[in-house]
């Protein structure tokens, strides 16, 4: 039965975490965009909050539990990917950087719930997990990172060398799931993920970034100087195969790429709902049955800019629910990222234009909600990253062919 | 006087009223206005239903059948169609594949279908979608989904050929909605039957800016009838036409009326277009014609006219969804085949993204409609979602149609491919009004 609404069951959820972004996150908005790296110490308590929720199993309302739930449920299945990406969408039209920086909810923590044995999930339970990937020199072609990870057979331990930037959440977080190579000259089977301690010596911080946007979430920058890792903490296998390792670590993004077009849906919404009671202040109201050609300008752009984020929206949602009832969804993700990434980045810019100097002011938190969407664009596969997978599937194309 | 005589004198006689005009010579209008009375006058114009059936009034004796909507009991999000969905759209694949896909580059020089082509498609069911079991119906539930997922499947055929064979679908489908128990005894009888009328929902007219809720076509009370004039642009198959709905404004509300082709005063004339041209396309004159007070279709309620409209969006981007799936399947081998610098130029990214991109607008289109008319099933407002629709209907199916012949090139200009076809079919879908029902 075809129903592209969301989820009854999820609406007490998405109610609460819609709640969560009009009393808490909206109302520090604009003190840690101007207090960049302070730390946002309301969020403890929300956090805390979330944890009730998701204890007494109403889920919760950040980036966790992407995990593929087990047994196997006859039928139609709307679980964790859908629900989160849902609330997500809310906290974030509340505020994407405070939502990147809600505490346990990092993209570590995703890449643990998705391939942890069950002895590191037990283990890292309840602890903030940043993601360490990107380097210096390496971006968007993350099989050609060069930090490498060691074995030390006699204690057992990698050690891991190299530099990891971009890291968000790197300062705040308990955990750094960090990305290396066990043996650069065997190319991407070889990359492996290890959860290193925010406390290792042998990991130093060296700096914050200074951002456009989303500056409630830290991005951090680490050097690796041997620093040493017991071995029971790579995720997956310690073995270099050829064939599925690196896809393997590849997967998590199937899961988080989604979430990330939910940010992009959450913070496009925010800018096309103030920008419609802009709009109404200024004596133009949008009618959804006369055609767009013979409204007003202003109108005809909002038009253009909802039937966007009607498709982002249904996008992200389609992706999460193939997630749910595991469904191959790569290139449906990347639908979604791409899709939700521009359009966020495209709405926000264009609403700003419609509110005139009330949309680029800071007394009003359009021109941050414009600045903070266009990382959704970047993180996570950049918009022309996006574009390559799915040329790829479509065409039926290696990475050595379409390039 | 005969019906036909009759339409090609008022014809004349207005082109020759035109033709005498100072005013034309004053705007220096001369040239462009000597195009219009030529072409008009080679094609002629011609009183519709000298061909058509006389539809017998019946009395349905009290109150009309409706179909209950579908709804969601579960309430989840799903794109998985029910089984009788999946039935209807494989069929609907079958034979657009075997039917309309065949016929469509010839049915497109041409201007006209097939014959029997009409005939064929009731098998698949087409009209019977949006029609009571009572009355004759082959559903037990009323489902814009159903008709979604129908339309789109046959415009992968060919979405000329998909608007024409959908065209009576809409007047059955408003008469199950709207009709009275009268007129549904009179005309549903004959949409379920062997020999399915020719029928068209018109709206559209001919004017830049036209907007469905604003129309010049008028109809004025007078005693116990109605009188109707003006003209309808873009109606499939009107040449042929039995029995039209006809939009026009009543006391400055919207509303339908339905008009028998046999009524003095409808005349006709070919219209040929850019787009859609395989649906046989014309224009609808309506110089006075009086119907009875039966004619007003449910009740002139504005409620039901806005609800059309937005139905009537819903199926336009659904037939643009099949016709935007059609070229991207279309251009995906074709850019991989293609060699240019020693390799396929799908190895290239230019060419390589914009394929993604289409894939990305085809998808946003695609689940945009789905939305639209899950709601209307569900018995939600859909207004909105079916704007929205349009809006990607107009820009993302538009440019769809664009870069698939740009992905061709030059073969893509030449009508070796059915994507300039296409190209020129998707134009047309993002401005369509009325015409189609889900």
């Amino acid at each position: 039965m075809i129903n592209l609404e969301s989820p009854k069951k999820f609406a007490p959820l998405i109610g609460q975490a819609r709640q969560v972004a009009r009393e808490v996150l909206r109302p520090n908005s604009r003190k840690y965009d101007q207090a960049e790296h302070e730390y946002p110490k309301e969020l403890d308590m929300l956090a805390a909050l979330i944890d009730g929720l998701n204890d007494s199993g109403s889920g919760g309302a950040g980036a966790a539990g992407v995990r593929a739930a087990k047994g196997a449920e006859e039928g139609n299945r709307n679980g964790t990917n859908m629900s989160t990406a849902l609330s997500i969408m809310e906290t974030c039209w509340g505020d994407v950087g405070l939502t990147l920086t809600m505490p346990r909810q990092g993209l570590g923590n995703s890449a643990i719930a998705s391939v942890a044995d069950d002895e590191q999930l037990a283990r890292f339970e309840g602890k903030w997990a940043a993601m360490a990937i990107t380097e210096p020199a390496v971006g968007s072609d993350a099989s050609a990172i060069k930090t490498t990870a060691r074995y030390d057979e006699e204690t057992d331990e990698y050690v891991l060398n190299g530099t990891k930037i971009y890291v968000t959440s790197g300062e705040r977080a308990d955990l750094v799931v960090v990305w290396a190579s066990l043996d650069l000259s065997k190319g991407r089977a070889a990359i492996k993920s290890f959860v290193v301690e925010r406390s290792n010596p042998g990991m130093q911080l060296i700096r914050l970034e200074h951002k456009l946007g989303i500056r409630a979430s830290d991005t951090a920058q680490f050097e690796l100087v041997d620093c040493r890792v017991p071995a029971a903490n790579l995720l997956g296998s310690p073995d270099i195969d050829q064939k599925k390792s690196f896809a393997g670590a590849m997967q998590t993004f199937d899961n988080t790429r989604p979430l990330v077009a939910a940010m992009a849906v959450g913070v496009g919404q925010a800018a096309l709902d103030f920008t419609r009671d802009q709009l109404e202040q200024a004596g133009v109201t949008i009618d959804y049955d006369r055609p767009a050609a013979v409204q007003t300008g202003a109108a005809q752009t909002f038009l253009e800019l909802e039937s966007d984020l009607e498709a982002a929206r249904l996008l992200t949602m389609r992706a999460a629910w193939m997630a749910d009832n595991r469904l191959p969804n790569s290139l449906h993700a990347s639908y979604a990222k791409a899709k939700a990434g521009r359009s966020g980045t495209d709405i926000a810019l264009r609403c700003v234009e419609l509110c005139g100097s009330i949309g680029l002011s800071e007394a009003d938190l359009l021109e941050k909600w414009a600045r903070d969407a266009k990382i959704l664009d970047i993180f996570e596969g950049t918009q022309q990253i996006q574009l390559l997978i799915i040329a790829r599937q479509l065409l039926k194309k290696s990475s050595a062919e379409l390039k | 006087m005969n019906l036909t005589d009759r339409g090609m004198a008022l014809g004349l006689r207005a082109l020759n009223r035109f033709a005498g005009l100072e005013l034309v010579d004053r705007l220096g209008a001369r040239t462009a206005s000597e195009r219009v009375v030529r072409v008009a006058a080679q094609r002629g114009f011609q009183a519709a239903g000298t061909v058509g059936r006389t539809f017998a009034k019946r009395s349905g004796g009290g109150s009309a059948s409706r179909l209950k909507p579908a709804g969601s009991p579960s309430g989840l999000f799903d794109l998985t169609p029910t089984d009788e969905q999946e039935m209807i759209r494989s069929a609907a694949r079958d034979f657009a594949a075997t039917e309309l896909r065949p016929a469509a580059e010839a049915a497109d020089t041409a201007a006209a279908l097939p014959d029997g082509l009409l005939a064929k498609s009731t098998e698949i069911g087409t009209t019977m979608l949006g029609v009571p079991e009572e009355a004759g119906g082959a559903v037990e539930e009323r489902s814009a989904v159903t008709s979604v997922l129908l339309a789109e499947a046959l415009a992968h055929g060919d979405l000329g050929l998909a608007y024409a064979v959908l065209a009576p679908a809409a007047v059955s489908t408003a008469l199950g909605l709207w009709g009275d128990a009268d007129q549904q005894a009179t005309y549903l009888p004959e949409f379920v039957g062997e020999d399915v009328p020719t029928a068209a929902l018109a709206v559209q007219e001919p004017r830049a800016l036209f907007d469905p809720f604003a129309l010049r076509t008028t109809a004025t009370r007078d005693g116990d009838d109605y009188v109707l004039s003006g003209v309808k642009s873009l109606v499939p198959h009107v040449g042929s036409g039995e029995l039209f709905v006809v939009a026009a404004d009543l006391a400055d509300r919207p509303a339908f009326f339905l008009v028998e082709s046999k009524t003095p005063g409808v005349l006709t004339e070919p219209e040929p277009a850019m787009g859609l041209r395989a649906a046989a396309t014309g224009r609808l004159v309506l110089q006075d014609v009086r119907v009875p007070s039966s004619a007003l279709l449910g009740g002139g309620d504005p409620a039901v006219y806005a609800e059309a409209i937005r139905l009537g969006r819903i199926a336009w981007a659904a037939l643009a969804t099949g016709a935007a799936q059609a070229a991207l399947d279309h251009v995906i081998p074709y850019v991989n085949e293609r060699e240019a610098f020693g390799e396929p130029v799908s190895h290239r990214q230019g060419v390589a993204f914009t394929v993604s991109n289409m894939a990305i607008d085809l998808e946003s289109l695609r689940l945009t409609t789905y939305r639209a008319a899950g709601r209307v099933d569900m018995g939600k407002s859909f207004a909105r979602e079916a704007q929205l629709a349009r809006q990607l209907t107009a820009q993302k199916g538009m440019e769809i149609g664009s870069q698939a012949v740009q992905m061709l090139g030059g073969a893509g200009y030449v009508k070796d491919h059915p994507v300039e076809r296409w190209y020129r079919d998707l134009r047309a879908a993002g401005l369509m009004e009325g015409a189609l029902l889900v």
